[in-house]
């Protein structure tokens, strides 16, 4: 692997590559000292065009944590707001030789231009409403930490699919892993043609309780201004998973941040069926995963094949 | 007297004998090899093939079999000229033209400023007089800065050369607006040309709503934002008994309306681009911004009706939507691209390959079709006969080659077939009775 800009390129077998990986680095992170120097004199440039806290804030905790130098680059307040256009800011970037790009925009496809312009490993970490890979990745992990296998498990992803690059990686990467996946929100916010994918649609929530597991996702305020939906009110009478839709055996997933009281009530986000933060967490593991795959791995350039000095406590198995 | 519609560049007549070319035009039952005699820009003599003897001040083209076609007429290019120059001028897109064996082309209004007065079409064709390589016409806009809010002078504007109006790249939304233009035209004459969209379905779209958009979230273009216009306009067409000309239908349920409309013999005409002939929604996974045009590519079930369409003559003609843009304006993420690809020098070759090799058209169909654009806009069509203005076009139908290899006559070069292997290539385009194009490894015997 040199890149991650789809989930659509990793077979399950890669997906259980990283997770198992970022299984191993779970292990270091309960250590009081909670860095390896896998990644040490490697450079993870963060280049970041939407506001983001938690994805950057985790690939920068990742990168760290493999004793890498970490810059961050966001848009507002750079050369990009005087006009410089993306192709010039990553050749710019590049000059300095970062090892890898993490890369997050609001234009789909922006992930596969870059690596055209530039050398380092490119990371998506979310383009436009397309991608979210990583996402996928740790909420794969998250829920096999909490069921185990996916195979023939029932994956309802709930609420707005259209603006969603969450939900178009997961819907690949849990079918991938063997999951059957059904989306249901409004129909203004379910695209026309996303069965391609695979998943099953549904317009209400009425068969939600065949659900292993439900993914919602976050209700954007603005979308009501946009009239997808006639009210957030009726929105949330008709969508929101709460203590009268979700049963006990039912996990709850979500990638935040949560709207309270909109796609989800307070007591299921409280509720020890939701792994919400098991996700967050599971979110620096697995980007260690990654940019451990990107730069030490068999897929890394020929300059980062080097296998690090020090590897043997990422690979011991975790208890 | 109103002014020639048709304008070009300064021009020396051709004297030339065409030896043994392959002289194929549907409009004059032509389908033989010939000798083509063009003499002071006009075609003087057809005669069996080496039977004309080379006049000692005449020019030798040997045809060593190659079709001799009717040149191109294309109603539907984008030469940005005035204000965008960057992307194309007269010159450079008058040679694109030329470049792909059309002897005459139309262009779009949607220039900055706005061709929507006579002053400003006054100018533009003495540039044009001065510059374009072929014959170009000019639709001025139907309403005053594409705005749709009050009509463009369009008695002055036909008086000053206008063929006919369009607010292309935009539509007109309201319907009412339309009306007074149509009652308008039966003062002025000129055809109004349409390019039809329903911005309340296609806004914060980018591409053909389905598939491919509901895998890319990208937002999606429906089919009916195109179909429910050129309905509701074929009908007000009808209604006011108006002549209407529908641009580059991009699927199965406008075709449909338009051969509605025709049964009930309204007056509407409509054309059909080369992109949307041969490609389809699939090409834009990918998501290379040349992909990216309006209408989107839609699927292969549009696609196919519109190669139907064209066949049966529900759609009447090819026109290319040539609209180039600079590069650094397509090297952006996609959905940040400007809409459009470049289509004069590719639209033969790529129809060629794309319909006439696998047997899916005639290339004596395709012929009419790539020129009945000029009798569509009251203008007269290239003929292959004696006493007609040589508006000619030799082509090699088995050269094979890669589009954009040699580079492109276009300033720009965003064309969505650059890459793909193309056959049959423009060896030579005569318009109005000059050379305007040679290719250049073709060898020209002078004597």
């Amino acid at each position: 692997m040199n890149h991650l800009l789809s989930i659509d390129h990793l077979d399950r077998e890669g997906i259980e590559r990283i997770v198992a990986q970022a299984a191993r680095f779970a292990e270091v992170s309960d250590r009081e000292i909670k860095k390896v120097p896998a990644l040490r004199g490697r450079m993870v440039l963060n280049l970041f065009y939407e506001s983001s806290t938690r994805t950057r804030s985790s690939f920068e905790l990742a990168a760290k944590r493999l004793s890498a130098d970490v810059v961050n680059f966001a848009a507002s307040g750079s050369s990009v707001e005087k006009g410089e256009s993306l192709k010039d800011t990553v050749l710019t970037l590049s000059a300095h030789k970062p090892d890898a790009i993490v890369l997050r925009t609001p234009w789909a496809g922006a992930s596969e231009l870059v690596c055209k312009w530039c050398s380092a490993a490119i990371v998506n970490a979310g383009d436009g409403k397309r991608e979210h890979p990583t996402q996928a990745l740790l909420d794969v992990y998250t829920l096999k930490g909490r069921i185990g296998e996916l195979d023939g498990c029932s994956i309802w992803i709930v609420g707005d699919v259209a603006h969603s690059r969450v939900a178009r990686s997961n819907i690949v990467a849990f079918q991938r892993m063997g999951a059957n996946v059904t989306v249901a929100g409004p129909p203004t916010l379910i695209p026309r043609g996303i069965e391609a994918l695979g998943c099953d649609v549904r317009y209400t929530l009425d068969e939600l309780p065949s659900a292993d597991v439900v993914y919602a996702l976050r209700m954007q305020n603005e979308r009501m201004n946009e009239m997808w939906v006639p009210s957030i009110r009726e929105y949330a009478a008709t969508y929101q998973v709460n203590g009268r839709r979700l049963s006990p055996r039912q996990v709850l997933m979500h990638p935040g941040p949560v709207n309270r009281g909109v796609e989800l009530s307070g007591e299921v986000v409280d509720s020890p069926q939701a792994v919400i933060t098991a996700q967050v967490e599971a979110g620096v593991v697995v980007r260690m995963a990654v940019l451990y795959e990107l730069l030490s791995g068999a897929g890394a350039p020929p300059s980062a094949r080097t296998r690090p000095a020090s590897v043997e406590s990422t690979e011991r198995q975790p208890a | 007297m109103a002014a020639e519609p048709l304008v070009h560049g300064p021009q020396r007549p051709a004297d030339a004998l065409l030896r043994d070319v392959h002289a194929l035009d549907p409009r004059a039952a032509l389908d033989a090899r010939h000798d083509v005699r063009v003499r002071d820009g006009r075609i003087a003599e057809l005669a069996p093939p080496g039977t004309l003897a080379l006049d000692p001040d005449e020019e030798l083209v040997e045809g060593r079999g190659h079709h001799l076609m009717p040149a191109f007429f294309d109603p539907h290019v984008h030469m940005r000229t005035p204000g965008q120059e960057h992307k194309e001028d007269l010159e450079t897109g008058t040679r694109a033209a030329a470049a792909g064996g059309f002897a005459a082309v139309l262009a779009m209004p949607n220039t900055d400023p706005v061709l929507d007065s006579a002053p400003l079409l006054r100018s533009l064709r003495e540039e044009a007089a001065r510059e374009a390589r072929v014959a170009i016409g000019f639709l001025p806009a139907i309403t005053r800065g594409l705005a749709g809010e009050q009509l463009t002078e369009m008695a002055e504007l036909r008086q000053e050369g206008a063929v006919g109006f369009t607010d292309d790249g935009r539509p007109v939304t309201s319907a009412g607006m339309l009306r007074k233009a149509l009652q308008y035209q039966r003062l002025c004459g000129g055809v109004v040309a349409l390019h039809e969209e329903d911005p309340t379905l296609s806004r914060g779209g980018a591409i053909h709503e389905g598939a491919v958009s509901a895998a890319l979230g990208i937002g999606g273009i429906p089919t009916i934002s195109e179909s429910t216009m050129v309905a509701r306009d074929a009908e007000l067409a009808g209604y006011e008994d108006a002549r209407v000309h529908f641009q580059h239908l991009s699927c199965a349920a406008s075709v449909d309306a338009v051969a509605a409309a025709k049964q009930r013999g309204w007056r509407v005409s409509t054309e059909v681009s080369p992109h949307h002939l041969i490609l389809t929604e699939e090409e834009v996974r990918g998501m290379d911004t040349r992909m990216k045009m309006n209408p989107p590519l839609a699927t292969e079930s549009d696609r196919q009706a519109l190669i139907d369409g064209l066949r049966s003559g529900a759609i009447d003609c090819v026109a290319t939507d040539h609209a180039p843009h600079a590069r650094e304006e397509k090297e952006v993420p996609f959905e940040q691209a400007p809409m459009g690809t470049t289509g004069l020098e590719t639209a033969f070759a790529a129809l060629y390959t794309g319909l006439v090799l696998p047997g899916v058209l005639e290339l004596a169909l395709l012929v009419e079709r790539m020129t009945a654009g000029a009798e569509l806009f009251e203008l007269t069509a290239h003929r292959i006969a004696p006493d007609e203005p040589a508006n000619l076009v030799l082509v090699d139908l088995d050269a094979e080659w890669i589009a954009g290899e040699r580079g492109w006559e276009s300033r720009s070069e965003n064309c969505c077939f650059a890459g793909r292997k193309l056959r049959g290539r423009v060896l030579l385009t005569l318009s109005n009775g000059a050379v305007v194009y040679r290719e250049r490894a073709f060898s020209v015997v002078s004597v």
